[in-house]
């Protein structure tokens, strides 16, 4: 059965990588995607950012409370943890949640409406024309996002640390420019647009293969999250393995 | 003219289409009749190719939609217009953008060709003004109403229309079934109508067509009906009292005037 998705999957993401028919509208439907997916995002990623890096912050300095320990280990600890991990996989999980049911509730009811029919009937590749706009969206903008919540996560941290004092901005300072990698950031986005291409691609799948009516789009929309989460965790594994190791 | 020959279908084993032929002809409105779950929503979708069929062979004047390159199938394929029985309004589009989305996709029309278009169509089906509305904001006889706009806007050769009337009220029907019929005299269409409102086939049904089990069961035009002694159509046609009773007095009478 799952081999039988996994094929399904392949084989609308075949037709979704064809030439666009109107180019013109292709462009017209990417911005739009690029507001309701990316755009319309960018207050719960910040808001979740910022207070994570915050709380990051307060846990690593309770944690490193021996006077031994150069408090800039927390700043560095934060960076480490909002940039390799937090912010790639974590708000691409969150993202998956918010945008994936959106895709997948958006696209299936389409489908039970006989809009898709509609689109097939024109002559227009329906899954062209609804799916590759969101994939060039989701792969084009999500980094500018994700670069965004390490920025706001970092804040978050030094603010965090200044308000409880436990952390001085020098220190802190200090701690994420200390052994900074460069090529940590390109991991992270790296991670980013293949997370990116499952948060769009496999609700789009889920979306445009229900059959039903309102319950089912709901039970598909459900299912896309779970489904793109895993793949996100399995791939986050294999991305780290490949790249870090 | 549409041409079907022995076309089969069957879901998980189970067959809804049992090798239907048929011809309908350019510029008339042909009725394909039957109760629920007859196979007329599969039959129709088989022909506009929605489904593969299993078997059988669909030609649009000699032309086999999947025989064809991809360039001459998107050509038939804006030779088709099709009222689905929900309306299968785009949401998020406004009437006009509904109407322009053929013409945006297919033509090389300017944007004041495209604006004269729509009203053009939005004036045939008496919609004149509602440009700017989405469909949530108008009545369901409207969104059919539009729907038919949006099938007719590229001026169709092959016009379908799943259950039109489902829904409506009487002269809403009515409405909409006069217009199918103009429609389809003014373009020289070939048009096929599915439902099993039987005002719809008595107002503009030329050439019916019964569906039962997945088989063609009967074909004829609507006097026909009132001689035939096909035992399933006059099961399914006749079923209410009113129009036993028509029936009773246009025998009786011995003519009929539609």
């Amino acid at each position: 059965m799952y081999f039988e998705a996994i094929g399904k999957y392949i084989m609308m993401l075949k037709e979704v990588f064809t030439r666009p028919q109107k180019p013109k509208i292709f462009w017209e439907n990417y911005f739009r995607e690029i507001e309701d997916l990316g755009i319309k995002s960018i207050g719960l990623v910040a808001f979740i950012s910022f207070f994570i890096g915050g709380v990051v912050t307060i846990q690593t300095a309770r944690n490193l409370s021996n006077p031994l320990i150069d408090k800039l280990y927390i700043g560095y600890a934060t960076m480490k943890s909002i940039v390799l991990e937090f912010s790639p996989t974590f708000i691409s999980i969150i993202l998956a949640g918010i945008v994936g049911s959106y895709i997948a509730s958006t696209i299936g009811t389409m489908r039970i409406t006989e809009q898709i029919d509609a689109l097939d009937v024109m002559g227009v590749n329906s899954k062209n024309y609804l799916v590759l706009p969101k994939v060039l969206a989701t792969v084009t903008f999500y980094p500018l996002l994700i670069v965004i919540s390490m920025f706001l996560g970092i804040l978050g941290g030094w603010v965090a640390g200044n308000l409880t004092g436990m952390v001085l901005t020098e220190d802190y300072l200090r701690g994420i420019r200390y052994d900074f990698e460069p090529f940590d950031i390109t991991y992270a986005l790296i991670k980013t647009v293949v997370f990116a291409f499952f948060i769009a691609t496999i609700p789009a799948y889920y979306g445009y293969y229900v059959k039903g009516g309102a319950l089912e789009v709901g039970r598909a929309a459900t299912q896309a999250v779970i489904w793109t989460s895993v793949t996100i965790i399995i791939f986050n594994y294999i991305l780290t393995q490949l790249l870090l190791s | 003219m549409i041409e079907v020959k022995d076309l089969y279908k069957s879901f998980n084993g189970k067959p809804v289409l049992k090798g239907i032929s048929a011809t309908f002809e350019k510029g008339k409105t042909n009725m394909i009749i039957g109760r629920s779950g007859s196979g007329k929503t599969v039959f129709l979708k088989s022909i506009l190719g929605l489904i593969k069929p299993d078997r059988g062979i669909v030609s649009f004047d000699g032309r086999i939609l999947d025989q064809l390159s991809l360039k001459e199938q998107r050509k038939l394929r804006m030779e088709m217009g099709v009222v689905f029985q929900g309306n299968a309004l785009f949401d998020s589009f406004t009437i006009e953008e509904n109407i322009k989305f053929p013409m945006r996709m297919f033509t090389n029309m300017s944007e004041a060709e495209m604006k004269k278009r729509v009203d053009e169509v939005l004036e045939q089906v008496e919609l004149s003004g509602i440009n700017n509305k989405y469909p949530a904001e108008i009545s369901g006889g409207m969104q059919k109403r539009v729907g038919i706009a949006r099938a007719i806007v590229l001026k169709p050769k092959y016009l379908f229309c799943d259950e039109p009337n489902s829904g409506l009220d009487p002269k809403t029907a009515i409405l909409i079934d006069n217009l199918i019929h103009d429609l389809t005299v003014q373009y020289d269409t070939t048009t096929l109508v599915n439902t099993h409102d039987m005002n719809s086939i008595m107002e503009i049904g030329e050439k019916i067509i019964l569906l039962k089990d997945g088989k063609k069961q009967w074909e004829g035009t609507k006097k026909d009906i009132f001689y035939t002694d096909n035992p399933d159509l006059n099961d399914f046609v006749f079923s209410s009292t009113l129009f036993r009773k028509i029936k009773e007095i246009v025998v009786k009478e011995g003519k009929i005037d539609f």
